[in-house]
């Protein structure tokens, strides 16, 4: 359920649509959206919260300055969700407080194979 | 690696500067490299527009459009074009006339690009405006509303409120009303005066007479739209629900205390330079007082205190998209010439007509910066305001480093940290640097700026490693 009001979608030209799952909620974006408009299209507000004192923040700039829309893409932590173009299937979770630095990486896996 | 290719020019930024410049510099002959983060031309000012998300084309307006031109000569042209590119360190060597090496990441590898001439059209930000509550989920820029609306036919949720001062303030009121959007107030946070004090630039704005006219059209809109205007706002803040979302933003007009109920706050207090990269390449840069930010120092043609490095567009100071599309003509022009592709009379004879349209673009910035110069509480807030919205530090413990001895922003970092989290300054810089000049009465460049370290953009450790392979 969205814990903000989400943003409303006019009439677009977008004709291929794709689903990606944030929180592991389905929602269902334009192909050529970011992640961070995903975000507030669904209203899954706040997007991350502080590491300092855990205050609640969201996407702010949309251009790639603030870093306020620090999210966690397909595992990569720390990723900026308004410099990253939506992908069937991609999955986003919020970022609560500091990453934890002993997760693992799934793409550093990769690298290694 | 990309390639081996010694490229004559990398141009870092796709926006109207970076693609007229080369399309300029490949018309001539260059072998040019364009470098853009994001997933294809436009830059910030015509986002999408290689494919337009709106169906309703009136809602953004003809300007909007007319960027199309200027897409479809850099589609056809000789260009390199490398997108979700994400440039992180620039290096160069001690003597000039060397190889300049570009350090980045595409669609998250990391990559190296060799060049001989480097051109930073890397484009403005959004003044940092800060004030109690800017911080809030439901609080966001204006550019960040009309990004949305540009690649995602997004409008922000209702009740909304747009607070702050600037061109593009009124643009955004009228395109979300033309949108349908009702929008519950708009807060001029100028103080009285503005009009006075830009009237001395006026005689020289009315040589872009096409460019005033259009501005007083869109005030006529936003009278005819009937929202509710607030003149002279004071005291702006943004309140949270028990959920930590906004609710309201209440205000002060006169003695008089203000609220409004809302979901989303919008505001703007102009755009600045982004200097990351110039600072990161430790380039001179001079304080520009009537846009009161600082402006990477360049000569006529966009040459930098770095031979090799030219800069153009906004990043070089605020001209707009088509005074920026003249300037990366007129580098472009220059740079062609330094190596030697045309002559210093055919320079002289080409960079003729940008120069004109260039002056047309600039005489009305005086009168701009002045009119809509924001209110001393942006530049330097009020105590419990947070300055720096990464390491959470306030004015006030600014201000408290100041009294302790602190006589530059770099010292603050040490104290606080201020400046050191995610944005790397991007959004506290200049907050900082003017709090530290009013308490010192220094000048802001007698303060001087954050010392900008590499890399400018977060690099994973296996990018790093790419470059190695």
């Amino acid at each position: 359920m969205p814990n903000a009001l989400p943003f409303n979608r006019l009439e677009t030209n977008s004709d291929t649509w794709v689903t990606l799952y944030i929180e592991d909620q389905a929602i269902q974006v334009p192909a050529g959206d970011t992640v961070a408009a995903a975000i507030l299209s669904a209203g899954l507000l706040p997007s991350r919260t502080t590491s300092i004192s855990s205050s609640q923040r969201a996407p702010y700039c949309l251009m790639g300055v603030c870093f306020e829309c620090l999210v966690t893409i397909d595992g990569k932590e720390n990723s900026q969700a308004c410099m990253t173009q939506v992908q069937d299937g991609m999955r986003v979770s919020k970022q609560i407080q500091s990453p934890d630095l002993n997760a693992a990486d799934t793409r550093e896996a990769k690298h290694d194979k | 690696m990309i390639n081996n290719t010694l490229y004559d020019l990398a141009i870092i930024g796709a926006g109207p500067a970076g693609m007229s410049a080369a399309i300029c510099a490949s018309e001539h002959g260059l072998k040019v490299a364009l470098l853009d983060e994001q997933a294809n031309f436009g830059g910030q000012i015509y986002k999408k527009l290689y494919q337009p998300s709106l169906k309703d084309e009136s809602i953004l307006g003809p300007d909007y459009y007319q960027g199309r031109v200027l897409i479809h000569q850099v589609q056809k042209s000789k260009i390199d074009c490398f997108f979700e590119a994400s440039v992180w360190q620039v290096t160069y060597p001690e003597k000039s006339d060397s190889t300049l090496e570009i350090n980045l990441s595409i669609k998250q590898q990391g990559q190296q690009l060799k060049a001989r001439k480097l051109l930073i059209a890397a484009g403005a930000q959004e003044r940092p405006t800060p004030f109690p509550g800017w911080t809030l989920p439901g609080v966001m820029t204006c550019g960040a509303a009309q990004i949305l609306l540009k690649t995602s036919a997004m409008t922000p949720a209702s009740p909304l409120v747009i607070a702050g001062s600037g061109p593009l303030l009124l643009l955004i009121a009228a395109q979300l009303h033309r949108a349908g959007v009702n929008i519950s107030g708009l807060l001029d946070t100028r103080p009285k005066g503005r009009y006075v004090e830009a009237l001395p630039h006026l005689a020289a704005a009315l040589n872009n007479l096409p460019l005033l006219a259009k501005g007083l059209a869109l005030m006529a809109e936003i009278k005819k739209a009937n929202i509710p205007i607030y003149k002279n706002v004071t005291e702006l803040t943004a309140l949270a629900n028990p959920s930590e979302h906004l609710e309201q933003v209440s205000f002060k007009t006169g003695n008089q205390h203000q609220e409004i109920t809302c979901r989303t706050l919008l505001t703007h207090q102009g755009v600045v330079p982004n200097v990351q990269l110039t600072r990161a390449l430790k380039l001179d840069h001079v304080w520009h007082q009537n846009q009161t930010c600082w402006h990477p120092v360049k000569d006529e043609w966009g040459q930098s205190s770095h031979p090799d490095i030219y800069i153009a567009g906004d990043a070089s100071g605020i001209t707009g998209a088509k005074g920026a599309a003249h300037t990366g003509r007129i580098a472009a022009l220059k740079i062609t010439q330094s190596l030697a592709k045309i002559s210093s009379y055919q320079l002289a004879k080409l960079a003729q007509v940008p120069t004109k349209k260039l002056a047309k673009e600039t005489c009305i910035r005086p009168f701009l910066d002045k009119l809509y110069y924001p209110a001393q509480t942006f530049l330097t807030p009020e105590d419990d305001t947070l300055v720096c919205r990464c390491e959470e530090v306030s004015a006030k413990d600014i201000r408290h480093m100041v009294k302790q001895g602190c006589t530059g922003p770099n010292q603050t970092k040490a104290f606080s940290r201020v400046g050191m989290g995610p944005c790397q300054g991007r959004l506290c810089g200049l907050t900082v640097s003017n709090i530290i000049a009013e308490e010192s009465r220094l000048t802001p460049d007698e303060v001087g700026y954050y010392q900008i370290r590499n890399p400018i953009k977060p690099v994973n450790l296996s990018e790093l490693i790419d470059l190695a392979k």
